[in-house]
C-alpha cells in the first residue's frame, strides 16, 4: 500500500483535535472529513490526497470514543496512521470498523521519514519501506485478533453476528 | 485472578483468564447516548445495505439511552438527532430512555449509578469514553465506539484482551479540602496520560474504603485520561447501600482472590496529599493548587460526569456559602435528580446567592459544545476531566482541571486558589 505522508511531529494527538467536539452531532461522513484536524491544521483539507497517511508520536487518538475520529480521516482519504502508540478506543474503532490502519512504528520510521515522503506499507511482512528515501523500517506486527479482523474487512466480516 | 480477570472469565465462560487473553465477553449492560446513538444508527443503515438483518436487537431490555452531550438542542441537527434516538428507542423496544425535559434525565455516567443501572460483576459497556465511571461499583466498565456498541446490539457479545492491572493503594483518609479528583489528578500526574493505556486500573486501600461511592466515581471516571479500558473498585457494603437506596435488589459482591496478580502496585500516604490542579493543555500537567501560576481566570465551571455529582455539589456550596463569585461561575448538575435534591437542600440558593448561574444537565461546555464554550484566550478552571487544546470551545482558550472546592474557591478569587487558603 502506497502513499505520501502528513507528519505531526508531537505526541497525544488526541480526538479534540481530530474532530471538534462542535461537530460531534454531525453523522454524514463527507462532512465529517471538512472538520478533519481542524483543531490542529485547519489546512489538512485543502492538502490531503486520497491515499495519504499521517505519520504522529505517541498515543495518537487519546482522549474520547468518538468514531469521528477515524471516520473524518478515514473519508479525507486517510488510508492508514504511522504512530509511535495509539489510545486504544481510537486503536479498535480504526480496526473494527475497518476504516484505516492503525501502524505501530519504531523510533527510526518515525526521525526518518518526512513530510511528503512516498513510502510503501507491507503488512505481510510488517515492514515499510521509503521509496523517497530508499530506506526499510520495520513496523509492529499486529496482535492475532486485530491481524484477523483487519484481513476479514471489520468485525461484523470478521465474526458475523448470529454467529 | 483479580476482580477484572473474574468478571471478564465469568462473562466468556472460562474458569480461569490471564493478561493478553483474547475474549468473546457477555454483555450484561449497554448505554448510548445522543452522540453514540446517531452514529449507531448510522452503522445499523451500513449493515442493513450489507444485507444484515438488523430488525431486532439482542435484548432491549438490557439497554439505556441518555440524552446529554446536545441537550437542550442547540440547533436543528442537535434537535433532530433527539427525534432519531427517539424513533430508535421505540421501533426497537428499549424502554429506558431517559428524555430531557420528561422526568429523570442526565449525564449519561451519572444516570448509571443514580439509577442503580449497572451492578457489581457485571460487563457494562457503552458509546462514551467515560464509561469508566461505572467500575466505582465494582463492575468492568469499558467505552467503545458505534461499530463496537452496534455488535454489541445485535449481539450481546464483544471482544476484549484481558487487560493487565495496576493496582492504586490509598493509605489512610485524604485530609479535609482534598478530594478523589486531587488524588486522580496526582496519579494521573504520576503516570501519565499513556500510563494506564489499555490496561485495569484498581484502587483499594483503607483510604479507598474510607471514600464515599460518589468519590470513587470520580476516580474511576478519570482513569480514561490515562488511556486506561477499565476502573475499578471492589465493592463492598457502601456500594450496596448506595444502590439498594436507589432501588436496586438482589446484589452480590465479587472481589479479586487473595493470590490476585498485578502488575504493578503504587502506593500513596493520604495524609500526603494535596489540592491539585492540572494545568493546559493536559490531564498530566499537574501542579501543586498553591504553586499553580498566577492567571486571572475568566470562569469556573462545575458541571459534567466527573464533577456535578451531590457530593460535588456539596462541596462547591461549603465554600460559596456567604461568599460573592468575581467571576463567571457556571454550576450545572449532573443529574435532575442531583438538581432536585440540590434545589431542597438548599445548595441552590447558596449558589444563587454567590451570584453563580445554574444550568440543566448537559455534557455541552464540556467538550465545547455549546452552552458555555469558551471564547480565544479565555481561561477556565473547571470540574470536568480533559483539557486538551480547545476541548472546551476556542483553541486558544485555557483549561485548568481541579476539584469542585478548588474550583468554587477560584471563583471566589478570580485566581487559582487552595480552598484553605480563602479568608
Amino acid at each position: 500500500m502506497k502513499g505520501n505522508v502528513i507528519k505531526y511531529e508531537r505526541d497525544n494527538i488526541d480526538t479534540d483535535v481530530i474532530i471538534p467536539g462542535q461537530y460531534l452531532k454531525i453523522h454524514d461522513y463527507a462532512e465529517l472529513a471538512l472538520h478533519a484536524m481542524e483543531g490542529l491544521d485547519p489546512n489538512f483539507h485543502s492538502k490531503v490526497k486520497e491515499g495519504d497517511f499521517i505519520l504522529s508520536g505517541r498515543n495518537f487518538g487519546c482522549g474520547s470514543s468518538r468514531e469521528h475520529a477515524p471516520i473524518a480521516l478515514s473519508h479525507s482519504g486517510i488510508k492508514a496512521v504511522l504512530a509511535l502508540s495509539f489510545a486504544r478506543i481510537f486503536y479498535r474503532n480504526a480496526v473494527d470498523g475497518a476504516f484505516l490502519l492503525p501502524i505501530e512504528i519504531e523510533r527510526d520510521a518515525y526521525s526518518n521519514i518526512s513530510e511528503g515522503d512516498e513510502i510503501d506499507i507491507d503488512i505481510s511482512n510488517n515492514t515499510i519501506k521509503n521509496l523517497t528515501k530508499k530506506q526499510t523500517y520495520k513496523m509492529k506486527p499486529f496482535s492475532e485478533i486485530i491481524g484477523k479482523i483487519i484481513e476479514s474487512g471489520g468485525l461484523f466480516k470478521y465474526k458475523p453476528i448470529y454467529d | 485472578m483479580n476482580i477484572t480477570e473474574k468478571i471478564l472469565a465469568r462473562a466468556s465462560s472460562r474458569a480461569q483468564v490471564s493478561p493478553d487473553d483474547v475474549v468473546f465477553a457477555n454483555v450484561d449492560k449497554v448505554m448510548i447516548h445522543d452522540v453514540s446513538g446517531p452514529g449507531v444508527i448510522k452503522v445499523f443503515d451500513k449493515l442493513k445495505k450489507q444485507g444484515i438483518n438488523v430488525d431486532k436487537l439482542w435484548d432491549p431490555s438490557k439497554v439505556w439511552v441518555a440524552e446529554d452531550h446536545f441537550v437542550p438542542s442547540p440547533d436543528k441537527i442537535s434537535a433532530e438527532n433527539i427525534v432519531k434516538l427517539s424513533n430508535f428507542t421505540k421501533n426497537y423496544g428499549i424502554e429506558k430512555h431517559f428524555k430531557y425535559g420528561m422526568g429523570q434525565y442526565g449525564i449519561c455516567h451519572t444516570l448509571s449509578h443514580e439509577e442503580a443501572l449497572v451492578m457489581p460483576g457485571e460487563v457494562y459497556v457503552g458509546g462514551d469514553s467515560h464509561t469508566n465511571t461505572t467500575g466505582a461499583l465494582g463492575s468492568f466498565a469499558c467505552g467503545l465506539g458505534h461499530t463496537d456498541v452496534a455488535y454489541v446490539l445485535l449481539n450481546g457479545k464483544i471482544w476484549f484482551k484481558v487487560p493487565e492491572t495496576l493496582y492504586f493503594k490509598l493509605n489512610g483518609k485524604l485530609p479535609e479540602y482534598v478530594m478523589a479528583k486531587d488524588f486522580i489528578l496526582k496519579i494521573i500526574g504520576d503516570i501519565g496520560t499513556e500510563g494506564g493505556a489499555y490496561k485495569t486500573m484498581q484502587f483499594g486501600g483503607g483510604g479507598i474504603n474510607e471514600m464515599s461511592v460518589e468519590s470513587r466515581l470520580t476516580l474511576c471516571n478519570m482513569t480514561t485520561e490515562a488511556g486506561a479500558k477499565n476502573g475499578i473498585v471492589e465493592p463492598d457494603q457502601k456500594v450496596v447501600d448506595y444502590l439498594t437506596s436507589r432501588g436496586a435488589t438482589g446484589i452480590s459482591l465479587i472481589k479479586g482472590d487473595d493470590d490476585a496478580q498485578y502488575q504493578k502496585i503504587y502506593e500513596y500516604e493520604g495524609s500526603e496529599m494535596e489540592p491539585i490542579v492540572a494545568k493546559p493543555f493536559s490531564p498530566e500537567n499537574i501542579s501543586i493548587v498553591r504553586e499553580a501560576p498566577s492567571v486571572d481566570l475568566d470562569k469556573s465551571y462545575i458541571g459534567s460526569c466527573t464533577g456535578a455529582k451531590y457530593e460535588d455539589l456539596e462541596a462547591a456550596a461549603k465554600i460559596l456559602k456567604g461568599r460573592k463569585v468575581k467571576i463567571r461561575t457556571e454550576i450545572l448538575p449532573a443529574a435532575i435528580s442531583i438538581y432536585k435534591r440540590a434545589m431542597e437542600n438548599g445548595l441552590l440558593k447558596i449558589f444563587l446567592d454567590a451570584g453563580a448561574t445554574v444550568g440543566p444537565p448537559t455534557c455541552g461546555a464540556c467538550c465545547g459544545a455549546h452552552m458555555g464554550v469558551l471564547a480565544k484566550d479565555e481561561i477556565c478552571i473547571s470540574t470536568t476531566n480533559r483539557n486538551f487544546p480547545g476541548r472546551m470551545g476556542h483553541i486558544d482558550s485555557q483549561t485548568y482541571l481541579s476539584s469542585p472546592l478548588v474550583a468554587a474557591a477560584s471563583a471566589v478569587t478570580g485566581k487559582i486558589t487552595d480552598p484553605r487558603d480563602l479568608e
